[in-house]
């Protein structure tokens, strides 16, 4: 069918995305055949996980706290007040503990991975590395996406955490809720399978933010220009396939681990 | 496979196109063993391009490259591996690793091939450091160095896994005629120690003068001349003799 292909921005989406396919491919090929380069993943573990920890938890304490208050006021007119716990639990889990993190993560990692991959690029340390007969693929992914893939899940699970913690301040301490009947319900309505949902998510979006980064600097071209572009475009891309990935991965996950029911 | 017993490189009809234009238009180079080949040409006129084939670094639109009697032109990354290690690149700025010290881009190719051994490594950083010159300076950043010194640690990265053969990207373009002329030294030098085949694309006819076993031309895609030093210099075709004198007939 040649009709869609006689748009460039059509024929631009599909060459995109075949790089990235391809870029996948090569990556988890590499992955499988256990061309994994421990040193460098250790060394991107401390890059990726320990450098955004104040910008996860940051996120996480105002993001329980502010969600808390706005909770509270809605439902604390319908008496509702002790139902805040397990709503702020469960949104936090399923939605939006992974999505900022992975939003967080993709504008300081994401962005850190073109820039530094496209520099690489544009004064030929990517050609060096071939040279050398180094597979650029093996040296500068996949030491990325395992460090993303351990990183991530445990990086969900601290913004979580740090989220729920905040809330239950700004609950009991500031709105007045009863901590007992906080905790009490927060721990009823919320399950292991939402955590497991946010830490799905949270590997989902690791693969995501390192794909996109990796093959933006990759693909870098013309100079210091090129590389603020594969920057800019890492993290607007990889935003936004989080955004648009999420709603498809929680259909398909609330199938698996559906939502609802409560601990009696 | 076929196994050239005289030639390290054969090059046949190789072709190459960016976008539109047709940088190579079937080049036809061989290039003997333990020679050192000058390619010479004017900037933008496709030396680096033809370079970089013979590495893998492109893949030709059509044409034939034989390394070592192993045709080249068609294999994928990972089938162009073992090739690679018998080829040392300078590139023209260098291309050093910036986040590694002077110490760890010479000592990458080792650990990349599986040496563990410090005191290995240490050793043949510290004797390829010593080929080119460039002791003491195995703490810096390459952002702390000259483009000189970039260029003279950049070659010792490239030989200090002892290649059959170096490919040197334009060594003196930006180097005072000092420099360059320690860099021609280096490169005379390390083919004399270790007998290395070298291709050199450069438009620098001291250079070329100072290093050159045999002189070829790049001119519009094709290797116009192909001969020795002497050669080069007999010729009376007025290309090759505007070339060799530095004389343009472009603006009178």
């Amino acid at each position: 069918m040649k009709f869609p292909y006689s748009f460039p921005l059509t024929r631009a989406f599909c060459l995109y995305l075949g790089q990235v396919a391809f870029l996948a491919w090569e990556m988890f090929c590499s992955i499988f055949a256990g061309r994994i380069r421990w040193r460098i993943v250790l060394h991107q573990i401390v890059e990726i996980g320990f450098g955004s920890q104040a910008v996860v938890i940051i996120t996480g304490i105002f993001t329980g706290a502010v969600f808390t208050a706005q909770i509270f006021f809605q439902f604390n007119a319908l008496n509702m007040s002790t139902a805040v716990g397990p709503v702020v639990s469960i949104a936090l889990c399923r939605e939006l503990g992974p999505v900022l993190t992975g939003l967080m993560v993709a504008g300081r990692v994401g962005a850190a991975m073109s820039a530094e991959i496209g520099t690489m690029k544009v004064t030929e340390q990517i050609d060096a590395l071939r040279a050398l007969a180094v597979n650029p693929i093996d040296y500068l992914v996949v030491p990325r996406a395992v460090a993303m893939m351990i990183s991530m899940p445990l990086l969900v699970g601290e913004c979580i955490f740090f989220a729920l913690s905040a809330s239950y301040f700004v609950a009991t301490s500031m709105l007045g809720v009863n901590s007992v009947f906080f905790l009490h319900h927060m721990w009823r309505y919320t399950h292991g399978k939402d955590m497991v949902m946010a830490l799905t998510k949270g590997f989902v979006f690791a693969i995501i933010v390192v794909i996109v980064g990796c093959q933006q600097g990759l693909g870098t071209k013309n100079g210091a220009v090129g590389v603020g572009r594969s920057t800019t475009d890492a993290v607007v891309i990889s935003s936004l396939s989080i955004l648009m990935i999420n709603f498809f991965l929680t259909m398909a996950l609330n199938m698996v681990f559906p939502a609802g029911g409560g601990r009696y | 496979m076929h196994r050239s017993s005289d030639n390290l490189i054969e090059v046949r009809d190789l072709r190459q196109k960016i976008g539109a234009q047709e940088i190579l238009r079937g080049v036809t180079l061989d290039i003997p063993r333990g020679e050192t080949l000058v390619l010479l040409g004017q900037s933008g006129g496709g030396k680096s391009v033809f370079l970089r084939h013979l590495i893998g670094l492109m893949r030709p639109v059509s044409g034939s490259i034989r390394i070592d009697g192993e045709e080249i032109a068609h294999l994928d990354e990972r089938q162009l591996e073992p090739v690679r290690r018998k080829i040392g690149m300078l590139f023209q700025d260098g291309a050093l690793f910036d986040s590694m010290t002077v110490y760890d881009n010479i000592a990458f190719p080792l650990r990349e091939r599986g040496e563990r051994n410090e005191k290995v490594i240490r050793e043949k950083v510290a004797h390829s450091l010593e080929l080119v010159c460039l002791q003491g300076q195995e703490r810096k950043m390459p952002v702390n160095l000259s483009g000189g010194m970039r260029k003279r640690a950049s070659l010792a990265r490239a030989i200090i896994s002892e290649p059959s053969c170096i490919l040197y990207d334009e060594p003196t373009a930006g180097l005072d005629p000092i420099v360059s002329d320690t860099i021609n030294r280096l490169i005379r030098r390390l083919q004399s120690q270790l007998h290395v085949t070298s291709i050199v694309v450069t438009h620098d006819m001291v250079s070329t003068n100072h290093i050159a076993d045999r002189v070829a031309l790049l001119r519009e895609g094709k290797i116009h001349f192909s001969g020795s030093l002497a050669e080069l210099h007999k010729t009376t075709d007025p290309v090759i003799r505007d070339f060799v004198e530095g004389r343009s007939r472009e603006i009178d």
